[in-house]
């Protein structure tokens, strides 16, 4: 008789928003694999319909304190498509500075508060402080320069008040600008540094088979542009992502489903995805950074997407660096915008992966339509699917044990929970 | 004998996570604060838990569903303080747009199974369900403002938390107002200090969300801005954001709901 065995945790610690997981093992097979999101729905796309087009950047942000940017730049360039406005270059220089500041700030939260303390043992980034005094002090020194990045360019680190449709309200000095340099710097070796040390991690063997998708752009590592690219060989434009993607309804996730059309694959979006699809693209220095970390072309262990995270802090550095050495005050902080008609489409790679919106727009400018997808909505399956390869191939564990390396195969994508239920796909039907 | 250290817990209920990852963002002053008391509960940071009673309970969130209604009383239950942080806690957030539309309407139309979806007709500020010791205002709470609370309620003081205007604030930092200067709409004469008046820095006007102050004119203001060419759906929009439910700003853009030329 086959004996049957559940693993249960019932409210995950360490990610961002509400979640639990359930296992069930009947003898020597995995049964049933289920990631539950019970976190309260917000209908976004319900209260966005009838709004002007300008006011959806400062709403959706308020769908994550993580990634607001990412919110805020997906809606304004689906708007500036639908008003048939592109932003002159020193705007979207800027844009790519202040998304650096959230790529910073938001890995590494995840990558020493969140996910190493995994590593190491310990319950919090707080207590491993103790042991660790000098990791964290640096790590929260480089969490601080991302925040400094999103405040002096979007004035304030949660939610920035500075960002709109067609650009900035007011952008920012020279001086204001140079200030950062030396920060900047040093955080880029700080990175380094932290990168040696978790190369020299403990991970557990495991890979998978993944269908990683990103945005990809012929000369540059992904942030706001870019065509969506897999490792399967899709290439298609950001207008193509609802004909790509298939999004279901189930049971246990308040947050929908989202898996490939054609193959019915679960996708994986995220920084192992990014770095797959664009690794040669990388800036130099963090090119070699991960090379020295042993990362190969494709990393396909998901315990080891905290070396990639720090890759991309450290590309993010480096970015940024060039970026305001570059930097010059735009002549204008905004270009002026007419509302028309028609839908646009914005497509941006947050910190956890492609986040994609799309609107409809009335010829006054007011939202007729609204669809935005959360990457931890389309990684769901691609968790679940972990979950269920890593589950099987160590039934040998003890529960406990096997408890929390499920919690930790969770945390591997840094789920934002709060983002995945704040994205429900709407269709409004009028008479 | 050592002292035992007050225990603090953080909760979240529908929300963006913005205000709990404000108090992470305190980084060196959050290292120091762990000295003094003990962080009992806060899951998205930490997977340790020490059971209640907690001195000081953090609430971040609204109350959307149910079973957040119950988790709230038994949270109050084994809480000496409570403070609700940020708009969503204190007014019921963006979340709180429901309240003036058909919620079924929205799930049937959102979901392909509402029956599945377990829902409150309205999203209502933690205050409506328990009682409070003190609200915190802002979409995100401010840095130094949270510092400030966590603090007066560890020494038993009360917050010195100003309920003056945005407009204050903004004279104090010398910015030119752009109201006057530029003729940009701005609610930072009925809205409620606390940010250091960010947007009107930024050269723009305020929108609100630190929700409203003790006492504030909107009916004034909203003749104001009617001058500076804003029509009635504007109106009703501008008080219809993060603090939407919060009553003055709710009756307001009730007001221009019901306008004949809307
Ligand atoms: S008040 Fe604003 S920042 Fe705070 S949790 Fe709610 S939406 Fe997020
Ligand atoms: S000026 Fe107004 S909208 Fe801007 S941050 Fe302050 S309170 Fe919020």
């Amino acid at each position: 008789m086959s004996q049957t065995r559940t693993i249960e945790v019932n409210a995950l610690a360490r990610v961002e928003g509400e979640g639990a997981l359930y296992v069930r093992t009947e003898g020597e097979q995995v049964a049933e694999v289920k990631l539950k999101i019970y976190e309260p729905p917000r209908f976004f796309e319900g209260f966005l319909i009838g709004r002007d087009f300008r006011e959806a950047p400062d709403i959706t942000a308020r769908i994550c304190g993580i990634c607001p940017v990412a919110y805020q730049m997906g809606a304004s360039q689906a708007m500036e498509q639908v008003c048939g406005v592109t932003l002159d270059p020193a705007l979207e220089d800027l844009r790519r500075l202040i998304y650096c500041g959230e790529w910073i700030e938001s890995h590494g939260l995840h990558v020493f508060m969140l996910h190493l303390p995994d590593f190491l043992g310990y319950p919090d980034g707080i207590t491993m402080a103790r042991d660790h005094p000098e990791l964290v002090r640096n790590a929260l020194r480089i969490k601080k320069i991302g925040n400094a990045l999103m405040r002096l360019v979007g004035g304030r680190e949660v939610h920035p008040v500075n960002l709109k449709v067609g650009g900035f309200y007011r952008a920012p000095t020279q001086a204001e600008v140079a200030a950062l340099r030396e920060d900047l710097a040093w955080g880029l070796e700080a990175s380094a540094e932290a990168l040696d040390f978790l190369a020299g991690l403990e991970f557990p063997d495991f890979e998978m088979d993944y269908e990683f998708v990103s945005l990809v752009h012929p000369d540059e590592y992904p942030i706001l542009h870019g065509r969506l690219g897999s490792s399967s060989g899709i290439d298609a434009p950001v207008e193509d992502y609802d004909r790509i993607f298939t999004e279901t309804h189930v049971i246990h996730s308040n947050a929908l489903h989202s898996h490939l059309s054609d193959s019915g694959r679960p996708a994986c979006l995220g920084p192992m995805a990014r770095f797959a699809l664009n690794r040669d693209r990388l800036t130099p220095r963090a090119a070699a950074l991960a090379e020295k970390a042993g990362l190969g072309a494709v990393c396909r262990n998901p315990f080891k997407s905290i070396l990639v995270r720090m890759v991309e802090i450290a590309f993010a550095f480096e970015e940024a660096l060039r970026l305001v050495d570059a930097y010059q005050a735009p002549s204008r902080p905004a270009v002026d915008m007419t509302p028309r008609a028609g839908t646009g489409y914005g497509a941006t790679e947050a910190p956890r992966g492609i986040c994609y919106h799309r609107y409809t727009l009335d010829e006054a400018g007011i939202i007729r339509d609204a669809k935005i997808v959360a990457p931890t909505s389309v990684n769901q399956p691609s968790i679940e699917a972990d979950l269920h390869g890593f589950v099987q191939a160590h039934l040998d564990l003890p529960d406990d044990q096997l408890r929390h390396r499920c919690e930790q195969a969770i945390r591997n994508y840094d789920p934002c929970i709060s983002c995945a239920t704040h994205f429900l796909d709407l269709t409004v039907e009028r008479g | 004998m050592r002292v035992q250290r007050p225990t603090l817990a953080v909760w979240k209920f529908a929300s963006c996570d913005g205000c709990q990852l404000t108090l992470l963002d305190c980084e060196d002053a959050l290292l120091a604060l762990a000295d003094t008391i003990r962080i009992a509960h806060f899951p998205e940071a930490s997977s340790a838990r020490v059971e209640g009673p907690w001195d000081l309970s953090l609430v971040e969130g609204s109350i959307t569903t149910p079973e957040d209604a119950e988790r709230i009383r038994e949270i109050r239950r084994a809480s000496r303080h409570l403070v609700t942080i940020g708009a969503c806690a204190t007014s019921g957030g963006i979340q709180a747009l429901r309240n003036f539309a058909d919620v079924e309407a929205f799930t049937r139309q959102v979901y392909a199974r509402p029956d599945w979806i377990q829902t409150l007709a309205t999203s209502d500020p933690i205050a409506a369900h328990v009682p409070v010791d003190f609200e915190l205002r802002g979409c995100p709470i401010d840095k130094g403002q949270l510092l400030e609370v966590i603090n007066a309620f560890l020494y038993g003081r009360r917050p010195q938390i100003p309920a003056s205007s945005v407009c204050e604030e903004c004279k104090r930092a010398g910015h030119v107002c752009v109201m006057v200067a530029h003729g940009t709409p701005c609610l930072g004469p009925v809205t409620q200090a606390g940010c250091g008046a960010l947007c009107p820095g930024c050269h723009r006007g305020c929108y609100g969300c630190f929700g409203p102050k003790e006492t504030p004119n909107a009916p004034a203001l909203s003749a104001q801005l009617a001058q500076l060419g804003m029509d009635q759906g504007q109106l009703l929009r501008v008080y219809r954001t993060f603090n939407a439910n919060a009553n003055p700003f709710r009756e307001e853009s009730l007001r221009h709901e019901s306008d004949p030329d809307h």
